[in-house]
């Protein structure tokens, strides 16, 4: 497809319309369930498949290299902080694996108002926020001696 | 308007505009915000923050980060790596500001909760390379999204924009934008005292390799649709280097990424019998390129050229020997998780044809050429340098304000500051924003305005190519065959042959020549004609019809500057077969162009390379 729904999964609620960065996943008008509209601008990006709360959404890899009888699976928890993949090969051999994806709980991000106002003078240096603190060195760097600035 | 005779004109007033809300517009919107308090701050996307842009898919390394707390490397380093690999002609005041800041960026990225990936003997962040750190980079995406919300006063997500607007009293500035919501099909106006682009660059300009559903799997997003330059040279901002395509050695067909198997993995290529083709082609690349064939590493187009030498004669297919180096689970599963993390096609294509990479090497290729401003490339809008470090000409009071006032750019948009990735993309953001905040501020009661007639004029050319569908489709009995307009996957597919055989794609071996553009340059004004002839079903086709005619602005510019750049400066990205060498007499110097909407003119001109670090 790359993408396709399985009939008997998908509940039609909209999750991967929401997400796809190429708007191609859509509601079919008679079946009410999502589709992939149109697999040539489909990138495998798996955006859907992670987001489908069914688990209702699959890949099968491009018709003109990839050959039938594999898959590659996903969860994804976000609570837990991890993403987990099954890879089944077209000979059956599988491999599993388990990633990190976040150290922090979601939503825990310090949005940039919270921080003390900065003094609006320093708008006319180079300075951004939260430097040069969070370079973690002294200074920001200017131009090194063994470069000058041309007129 | 038929159907869509409801649509509804909205308007949105806001004080910074942000168009893309990948990693150059989370940047500048989280940086918009921390210096604009009481600012209005607008984000607008075509499709969902959490997962836009070129990293929606995730990622599994950060390409620029200097590491100067642990005094690993320093910005005017970085500035004679990305000079090198791009034989020269890069603008090294941009990019020294990058690699100034980037370690900010970065270590921002981690607190918000970026799990980077660090080095068990030195407690230090993993190197891929020298310039590159590994992380577990699935959620990359969500994590600087969720900062973008938190930062924006208003997210617009599904509107594509068309058009920027110049103020109706002082055409060189930039006044809003213009488009349609791709859910509720409605109109919708931004006015804004300053505008900030960082939209996608270009894929699907040139033909894919891939054919059918493949085409899916270009290496670039198929969602990159040239926005980012085709909306700031239509509203006649000067652009650089456009000529300056990138192509990229990947596996084959998956478009897998190869740094850290080369780089962290020590992996290896040869041609099909073996042998270390760079090391045998290295005498000839010197003939090329001189000096620059010194340059270590070897040039990204010098590594292309000397594969698709190889491939010419012969002794393809090229392989990378993954089976040599995997020999433990834990560099078993870094090389999974680089794809796994961005590029789960390529797991897909080595599940499906029996590949395990402990046993068996995979093919490498050379990829169809793709227009970018971040990556080994530097195409995009000339831009104004950093105050304190900026060549005079290369200055003009705001930091990446292009030549149209009030127009910032950041991320692909920007051109001249190669190897930006990621985390540079975001860093450039934020510089953007900031400079923004201080236009806004600077300007303070003297707001831009937006011609009625002008915004009528605009509605009704946004909304044509459903008319032309409506009326059109009443002449046939069905399917797709027109006398009277075209899809635009039809127009997409014209694009792509005419650029592919006319201006260096993979069918020429990135071959081109002044006949070959000229000629190209006559199908693509009859292209350009036909645009007003595309045919909309809905509202997913119409968002597809203006992705098409960013990418026709955007290819029409990129002939234009490859036909004006008499030389072939980089080889392995495209060759000019009538000046087969680099020429350093001549060509030392930025190729620019500047577009005129009313009369349709292209101005060449070329703008001198300044080298601020030794």
């Amino acid at each position: 497809m790359p993408t396709f729904t399985y009939m008997a999964r998908c509940d039609g609620c909209g999750q991967c319309v929401d997400i796809c960065p190429s708007d191609i996943m859509h509601i079919d008008p008679v079946y009410r369930r999502s589709y992939n509209i149109e697999p040539n601008f489909c990138w495998e990006c798996y955006s859907c498949v992670k987001a489908c709360p069914q688990h209702a959404i699959d890949v099968r890899g491009y018709a003109d290299f990839a050959p039938l009888g594999h898959s590659v699976r996903v969860l994804r928890e976000e609570a837990k902080g991890t993403i987990s993949w099954k890879i089944r090969y077209r000979d059956g051999r599988v491999k599993e694996f388990t990633f990190p994806i976040r150290t922090t709980p979601w939503g825990s991000i310090k949005p940039p108002d919270n921080y003390d106002l900065p003094d609006l003078n320093a708008l006319r240096s180079p300075l951004l926020a939260h430097e040069p603190d969070a370079l973690m060195v002294a200074a920001l760097p200017g131009l090194p001696p063994s470069i000058t600035k041309p007129g | 308007m038929g159907l869509f005779s409801a649509t509804k004109t909205r308007f949105v007033d806001t004080d910074i505009l942000v168009i893309g809300g990948g990693f150059g517009g989370c940047g500048a919107t989280y940086e918009s915000r921390y210096w604009g308090r009481n600012l209005k701050i607008t984000l607008v996307e075509k499709a969902n923050i959490e997962r836009s842009g070129a990293v929606a898919h995730g990622l599994s390394a950060i390409n620029c980060y200097m590491g100067m707390r642990w005094g690993e490397n320093q910005p005017d380093e970085f500035v004679r790596y990305a000079r090198g690999d791009l034989l020269g002609l890069v603008r090294e005041d941009l990019i020294f500001d990058i690699a100034r800041h980037v370690d900010s960026t970065v270590h921002k990225f981690e607190e918000w909760g970026l799990p980077i990936m660090l080095n068990p003997e030195t407690g230090r962040y993993q190197r891929e390379g020298r310039w590159q750190i590994m992380i577990h980079g699935e959620s990359y995406k969500p994590i600087i999204a969720e900062a973008a919300r938190k930062s924006a006063s208003e997210v617009y997500n599904r509107i594509m924009v068309t058009h920027l607007l110049l103020d109706q009293d002082r055409p060189n500035r930039v006044a809003g934008a213009i488009g349609f919501s791709v859910r509720d099909g409605h109109c919708y106006v931004f006015r804004a005292k300053a505008v900030i682009v960082a939209a996608g660059g270009a894929s699907h300009i040139f033909r894919p390799r891939s054919i059918g559903e493949g085409v899916g799997r270009t290496w670039y997003a198929p969602w990159s649709s040239a926005s980012a330059y085709g909306l700031v040279l239509h509203a006649g901002a000067r652009m650089i280097q456009m000529e300056n395509r990138i192509v990229l050695a990947r596996f084959k067909d998956g478009y897998g990424p190869v740094g850290a198997w080369f780089l962290l993995l020590k992996a290896y290529a040869t041609n099909a019998y073996g042998v270390d083709y760079e090391a045998t082609r290295i005498d000839e690349i010197k003939a090329l390129v001189g000096k620059y064939a010194e340059i270590t590493p070897l040039p990204t187009c010098l590594r292309n050229h000397a594969m698709l030498q190889e491939i010419k004669a012969g002794n393809g297919p090229i392989y990378m020997h993954t089976q040599e180096i995997l020999d433990s689970r834990a560099k078993e599963e870094i090389g999974w998780e680089d794809f796994l993390d961005m590029t789960v096609g390529q797991a897909v294509v080595w599940a499906s044809q029996n590949i395990d990479p402990k046993e068996k090497p995979s093919e490498l290729i050379t990829s169809e050429p793709y227009v970018m401003g971040s990556h080994a490339t530097c195409s995009g809008a000339w831009a104004s340098g950093p105050e304190d470090c900026a060549p005079d000409d290369y200055q003009w009071g705001y930091n990446r304000m292009t030549t149209v006032e009030g127009l910032f750019g950041a991320g692909d948009t920007i051109g001249g500051s190669a190897h930006k990735f990621s985390s540079g993309s975001f860093t450039e953001g934020r510089i953007a924003g900031k400079s923004a905040v201080r236009y806004v501020m600077d300007m303070a009661g003297n707001p831009p305005r937006v011609d009625e007639t002008r915004l009528r004029q605009l509605r009704e050319a946004i909304f044509k190519p459903l008319d032309n569908y409506d009326i059109g489709r009443n002449e046939i009995v069905a399917g797709t065959v027109s006398p009277s307009y075209i899809s635009p996957l039809q127009g997409l597919q014209r694009l792509e042959k005419l650029m592919d055989e006319y201006v260096g794609g993979i069918s020429t071996y990135y071959v081109t020549n002044e006949p070959m553009l000229t000629r190209g340059l006559e199908l693509m004004a009859m292209l350009r004609e036909d645009l007003d002839h595309i045919g909309a079903e809905n509202l997913h086709q119409l968002q597809r019809a203006w992705e098409l005619q960013h990418r026709v602005w955007t290819a029409e510019a990129v002939l234009r500057h490859t036909l004006y750049r008499r030389e072939t400066r980089w080889p392995g990205y495209y060759y000019r077969a009538d000046y087969p060498r680099l020429d350093d007499t001549d060509w030392h110097v930025f190729t620019a162009s500047r577009y005129d909407v009313q009369s349709g003119d292209w101005q060449m001109s070329t703008l001198p390379v300044h080298h601020i670090v030794s």
